[in-house]
């Protein structure tokens, strides 16, 4: 389990008059062990700045995180990253490395031989479904949705306990993402992950999380829940805000097309899909 | 006879080349140890200093001040200046050129440094490099051919300056310009300066060479595919 206690983390302020910035003030909450939970707001929130607390790539200013009990600011931050997967929205390869050795990265660096590399990368590759003769290419000849996937596989590569993901799939275009997301959740259920992951976008977030954490300025918590009572219980206009249900143009009606079926149309008539019984 | 013809005749002759007489060979070589030295030291300097500054993504007014202030200072100046102060001799001449190569190599390595993609870094730190690490795989590999950039037009610079070591008394090829000047021949300082800038062109094609393989192969096709998009776009 990861746990926030009573996080805070303030940025001096642009000019040294100004006053200081806070970036997420008091936020507690937990993270259990094997789900996914995803941190959703809009820019500014202090999504990522939670999330780079996981791995010590932000300090808090007062509060502690801890993992399984133990707090992490006692533990030596190289070590700790080498033990936690993280994914960024710009793949971040290293673009001077081949896709195998941007795979091999953390595997190399926690004393893996060669070998033992060589079988991570293929066992990676093959899980985000990347055919072997991706292996030797640069990153500057992928994809987006290519170098994602790398990105995720470079994360995974040594069997990382937590998977940290920062807008992962924000780059890619939405069919792309759609597989990915998919993918991901394979793999979680594969793996068994604890996976923390940040996004802006409300319906990823109702996809992709056990457990959703809605924030608002300064990581103020918002309501945390299953999607499904996150949707059926908003616990305050904000979330109902954020989630979309009240607003006009976003409800749904039906219709029968010509063959039949029901369509599902939004407010300005444009087919957003069709209807089945579930 | 014309004075091309003499240029050319001296630059031919023997007499200019062996140890016995002008030795250009000998000062060839001189000329180029000065300027290698005056080089390494101004890198030894500049690299740090640009790599700090390019890292912290700070102080990049300094970096303009300094290539701005360095290109306005006179070099003769500053070696009658050093010349003055310490004397002839080799050190005076040297301080001048270490001081003209610095400007290009810390501009170079700054930017070499500062180039390389924020989300690269932040990956690599993410993923549990430490700061040697971060320098030797990801700042160095990817900055290198910048960093080989500015040594090169640094060591052009100084070549082409390193004549004024013969002002002082210190020897190089400069000798020969000073000597044709004094004594009003034409030729020798021609054949001299004709001299000067072939070593110059051949430097500068050594360099250029190193800097082509001092960029990684990822980083050529990243650099292809960008010119390719541009061209087409």
């Amino acid at each position: 389990m990861i746990s926030f206690e009573s996080v805070t983390k303030t940025y001096p302020g642009p000019r040294r008059s100004a006053a200081d910035v806070v970036a997420v003030h008091d936020t507690s909450f937990n993270v259990d062990t094997g789900t996914i939970t995803v941190l959703a707001g809009s820019s500014g929130c202090g999504k990522t700045t939670l999330l780079r607390m996981v791995n010590r790539m932000v300090a808090p200013t007062s509060g502690r995180v801890q993992i399984n009990g133990d707090d992490i600011a006692h533990m030596n931050p190289v070590q700790l990253r080498r033990k936690i997967g993280y994914v960024m929205q710009h793949a971040g390869l290293l673009p001077h490395k081949t896709v195998a050795e941007n795979i091999a990265v953390v595997p190399r660096l926690n004393g893996a031989t060669r070998a033992e590399a060589k079988r991570s990368v293929d066992r990676m590759l093959e899980m985000v479904e990347l055919s072997a003769d991706m292996a030797d290419r640069y990153p500057a000849e992928l994809s987006g949705g290519q170098a994602q996937r790398v990105g995720v596989a470079r994360a995974l590569a040594d069997e990382p306990r937590i998977l940290l993901m920062d807008e992962p799939f924000g780059a890619v275009d939405p069919l792309v993402r759609t597989g990915l997301q998919q993918q991901l959740i394979d793999i979680q259920h594969e793996l068994g992950t604890t996976m923390l992951f940040v996004t802006h976008d409300m319906s990823e977030a109702l996809r992709l999380g056990h457990e959703i954490i809605l924030l608002a300025k300064q990581g103020r918590i918002m309501q945390q829940d299953s999607p499904t009572r996150l949707v059926e219980q908003p616990a305050n206009a904000f979330v109902e805000n954020f989630l979309g249900l009240n607003a006009a143009e976003k409800a749904l009606r039906t219709r029968t097309t010509a063959d039949g079926r029901t369509m599902v149309v939004d407010a300005h008539g444009r087919p957003a899909g069709f209807l089945e019984q579930a | 006879m014309n004075v091309i013809q003499e240029t050319i005749n001296w630059l031919v002759s023997p007499q200019t080349w062996s140890a016995d007489g002008h030795d250009m060979i000998a000062r060839s070589l001189e000329h180029l140890q000065y300027s290698a030295i005056a080089v390494a030291f101004a890198a030894v300097l500049a690299i740090p200093a640009g790599w700090f500054m390019g890292h912290t993504r700070r102080f990049s007014g300094v970096i303009v001040g300094i290539t701005g202030a360095a290109r306005a200072l006179p070099t003769l100046g500053l070696v009658t200046l050093f010349g003055l102060l310490l004397g002839i001799g080799l050190v005076p001449p040297m301080i001048a050129l270490v001081i003209l190569a610095i400007p290009s190599i810390l501009a170079s390595t700054y930017s070499g440094i500062s180039a390389i993609d924020t989300s690269v870094l932040d990956a690599a730190r993410a993923q549990g490099f430490t700061t040697r690490q971060l320098i030797a795989r990801v700042h160095l590999p990817l900055g290198l051919a910048m960093i080989v950039g500015g040594l090169r037009s640094a060591f052009i610079q100084v070549m082409s300056t390193a004549i004024l070591a013969a002002y002082v008394g210190a020897g190089g090829l400069g000798r020969f310009i000073f000597l044709g000047i004094n004594t009003q021949h034409t030729a020798m300082l021609l054949g001299a300066s004709v001299w000067i800038m072939v070593l110059v062109i051949v430097v500068d094609v050594l360099f250029g060479t190193i800097q082509r393989f001092a960029t990684p192969a990822g980083v050529r096709r990243l650099n292809a595919t960008t010119s390719a998009q541009s061209s087409a776009g």
